[in-house]
């Protein structure tokens, strides 16, 4: 399948990027990646007159933990996120997440900032994102600004990006000493969407839950912070009783869809199961850390 | 668009339109149809090739992407000597039965050993599950990149004593 003809543009720097960004942001879009936007080129469900390819831009694919939050450049391939030792020892969620994205192959192309801003409801990081809090920069030629994750997710396959920016960095607050997460994802084959994701953080404070971060993959038209579930637990001594109630408030946010993966009912089912266990499951990483 | 590429060691140019996928630049410009197209959709891993040594699905890659890196196709494997090591096992394991996925599966079995030279079933398991061979052939795929693991270490081993 051949895509509708484009000017294809290979920027060396960013300040070359954002001004191909300025002159043509309205018809064009940024390939990182590709693992979503080639496919969905493919199919004509978005033919852009102009490509901007970012791949050959420097500096875009560090990791490192700098001012109390890790940052993440919007090139890192999904593969290097899962490798990184950084992310292994202090961030959990996202070192779950990970493995678990697509296929190994797709993995190593393709791209936490495209991922993000393709805004797929069926997308792990965005979950991921969701519950621990993170926000991203976006980069444009007249200035920055740094959006938080749930205001950068808007709707079905749309962020809040505008088309003159660039995603350039993710923010992830680093966590407190004990803390734990967990990425627990339902899926019928290695490479299929998930059936019913859930991201897990949880941070102690004395004995009590300090702060909860949970979100749900594939459940709406968005990914989604389960908020009341998060706030049922702060300030609660965890146990299997909070934890199950945080399940049924979890469960109660999300509005899955019956499709060829499951019944709506089963779907919530499984948000309730998998957030009890993602809770439990980060409960006692965070004790032991 | 001039594109030029290292394919299989040899820099090779070509005048690409943009829009063309890596798949169709090896296969139509370069002439090398050992790399298939099975679904066209980033589903069945048959367009595997390695670029700069990294397994990827050439159907989910434009060409223009590859202008001044490395890609190696199956064509690519064999050597001077005769079938590089992962061939010789997947021809004496029974690795494939239609053939189809099999230069897929090899380049990334090539990989694999590379990186890890002992894989377990688990570790070549997980490395192809982006790839589907539709016989389901898979026990002796994963019987064969283990020997080829086992011959290629084997054979470092006698060339280091």
């Amino acid at each position: 399948m051949l895509p509708s003809s484009f000017d294809y543009h290979r920027p060396a720097t960013l300040d070359e990027a954002l001004s191909l960004l300025a002159t043509h942001g309205d018809d064009a879009k940024v390939l990182a990646g590709g693992q979503s936007l080639i496919p969905i080129m493919k199919l004509r469900f978005a033919s852009p007159g102009h490509l901007i390819d970012i791949n050959r831009i420097d500096g875009l694919d560090g990791v490192e933990e700098r001012d109390g939050s890790l940052r993440i450049g919007a090139l890192v391939r999904h593969n290097h996120l899962a490798s990184n030792d950084i992310i292994n020892a202090r961030y959990p969620t996202i070192a779950a997440a990970a493995p678990q994205i697509a296929d190994p192959l797709v993995r190593n192309l393709g791209t936490i900032g495209g991922s993000l801003t393709h805004a797929d409801p069926s997308g792990d990081l965005g979950s991921v994102m969701l519950a621990l809090g993170a926000s991203v920069v976006l980069k444009s030629s007249t200035g920055e600004r740094e959006v938080p994750i749930g205001e950068f997710l808007v709707d079905t396959f749309q962020s809040s990006i505008a088309p003159n920016e660039l995603l350039t960095e993710i923010h992830v607050p680093s966590p407190a000493a004990k803390a734990g997460g967990a990425y627990l994802k339902l899926e019928r084959k290695v490479g299929d969407y998930a059936t019913v994701a859930t991201a897990i953080y949880l941070e102690l404070n004395n004995g009590s839950i300090g702060k909860a971060g949970i979100a749900l993959t594939s459940v709406g038209l968005t990914n989604i912070k389960a908020t009341a579930a998060e706030a049922s637990l702060v300030g609660a001594a965890p146990g299997d009783g909070v934890f199950a109630d945080a399940g049924r408030l979890a469960a109660e946010a999300s509005s899955p869809v019956a499709d060829v993966r499951g019944s709506a009912e089963y779907k919530k089912h499984m948000v309730e199961v998998y957030v009890r266990r993602g809770l439990a499951s980060a409960f006692e990483m965070a004790g032991a850390a | 668009m001039e594109v030029k590429i290292n394919v299989n060691g040899t820099e090779r140019a070509a005048d690409v339109e943009p829009r063309q996928l890596l798949v169709h630049v090896i296969r139509e410009e370069f002439e090398l149809t050992g790399t298939h197209v099975g679904c066209d959709t980033t589903s069945c891993g048959a367009c595997t090739v390695l670029l700069d040594g990294v397994p990827i699905k050439s159907c989910t890659m434009f060409g223009v992407q590859a202008d001044g890196r490395s890609v190696t196709t199956v064509e690519g494997l064999a050597g001077p000597d005769g079938l590089h090591p992962i061939q010789a096992a997947f021809k004496e394991e029974h690795g494939l039965q239609c053939g189809f996925c099999t230069p897929g599966m090899m380049l990334t079995g090539a990989a694999l050993i590379e990186s890890n030279p002992a894989p377990s079933d688990d570790d070549v398991r997980w490395a192809i599950s982006g790839q589907i061979c539709r016989c389901t052939g898979y026990m002796n795929i994963v019987k064969a990149i283990q020997a080829a693991a086992a011959t290629t270490s084997s054979m470092s081993t006698t060339a280091a004593g």
